[in-house]
C-alpha cells in the first residue's frame, strides 16, 4: 500500500521502490529527484564521499518538511531517502518521490523537498579529493531560509 | 544533573567522541554547557559560533534550561542533499 517514506540507510538507494512506494491508483504524476556524486567540486578531484547523519532526527525534520509540502500543495505521498556511510562517484546520495493528482503540485513540490532538506536535516557530506586532502562541508550558517532561521 | 551529549561531523572529529554523558549543574543552560566545553577544549568556543543547538532532536536557543536526561547536539552547518 502507498505511504509516506522517511528514511536514513546504509544501502545502495533503488528508484524504482521510492517510486512505487508513493504511488496509488489515484495519482496521475510522480516527481522523482535523485542527488548523486559527482567527480569534482569547482574542478578539484573527488574520490568518494563519507555522509553521516544524526539519525533519529534527519528522520524527523525530513517528516516536518513532508507535512509543510501537504500544507502547500495537494499531493498524496511524499518520500524521502538519504544514503549515509561511503558512496562513491555516480551513486544516488539522496531520493526524493512526491506523488499528486495533477503534475503540478508534484514538480514544484519535489523541488521544495530537496531545498528544504539541504537547509534543515542534520547530514553532513565529507569529500575525500583525489589529491588525498578531505574535508567534512558544511552549508552556509547565514544563507537565508535556513534553520538557523527557524524552528527557534 | 546528568545529560548526553552528541557531536556530529567536523565538531565529532575536534572533540574525539561521538558522545558523552555530562554531569550540569541544576537550571544549567545551553550557553553554560557551551562554557563547560570551551573550557576543556579550547577550539571548541571558535567553532562554537556556527553550531545550531539541538535538545531532544528540536532546535533551540542557547537560553534554554536543560534538564535531566537530555539529549543535547551540536549541529555544524548542515550539508546533506
Amino acid at each position: 500500500m502507498a505511504d509516506d517514506v522517511y528514511k536514513i540507510q546504509n544501502a545502495e538507494i533503488k528508484p524504482d521502490a521510492l517510486y512505487d512506494a508513493v504511488l496509488a491508483d489515484s495519482d496521475g504524476a510522480v516527481t522523482t529527484f535523485a542527488g548523486v556524486v559527482r567527480d569534482n567540486t569547482k574542478g578539484r578531484g573527488t574520490s568518494y564521499l563519507i555522509y553521516d547523519a544524526y539519525n533519529e532526527m534527519a528522520k524527523k525534520k525530513m517528516r516536518e518538511i513532508g507535512d509543510e509540502i501537504k500544507d502547500k500543495w495537494d499531493v498524496d505521498r511524499v518520500g524521502m531517502l538519504h544514503r549515509i556511510g561511503r558512496l562513491e562517484i555516480g551513486e544516488i546520495s539522496v531520493l526524493i518521490a512526491v506523488s499528486s493528482p495533477h503534475r503540478k503540485a508534484s514538480l514544484e513540490a519535489c523541488h521544495y523537498a530537496i531545498d528544504r532538506l539541504k537547509q534543515t536535516v542534520p547530514i553532513w557530506k565529507k569529500e575525500v579529493w583525489t589529491d588525498g586532502g578531505e574535508a567534512w562541508i558544511e552549508g552556509d550558517p547565514s544563507a537565508p531560509g535556513t534553520s538557523r532561521d527557524r524552528d527557534i | 544533573m546528568t545529560i548526553t551529549v552528541l557531536f556530529f561531523a567536523s565538531c565529532r572529529d575536534l572533540m574525539g567522541v561521538s558522545d558523552r554523558r555530562m554531569t550540569l549543574a541544576p537550571g544549567a543552560t545551553v550557553a553554560d554547557l557551551i562554557s563547560t566545553l570551551a573550557s576543556e577544549q579550547a577550539r571548541f568556543a571558535d567553532l562554537a559560533p556556527s553550531l545550531m543547538v539541538s535538545v531532544n532532536q528540536v532546535y533551540v536557543n542557547r537560553n534554554v534550561q536543560l534538564r535531566v536526561g537530555d539529549e543535547v547536539a551540536f549541529i555544524p552547518p548542515v550539508s546533506g542533499g
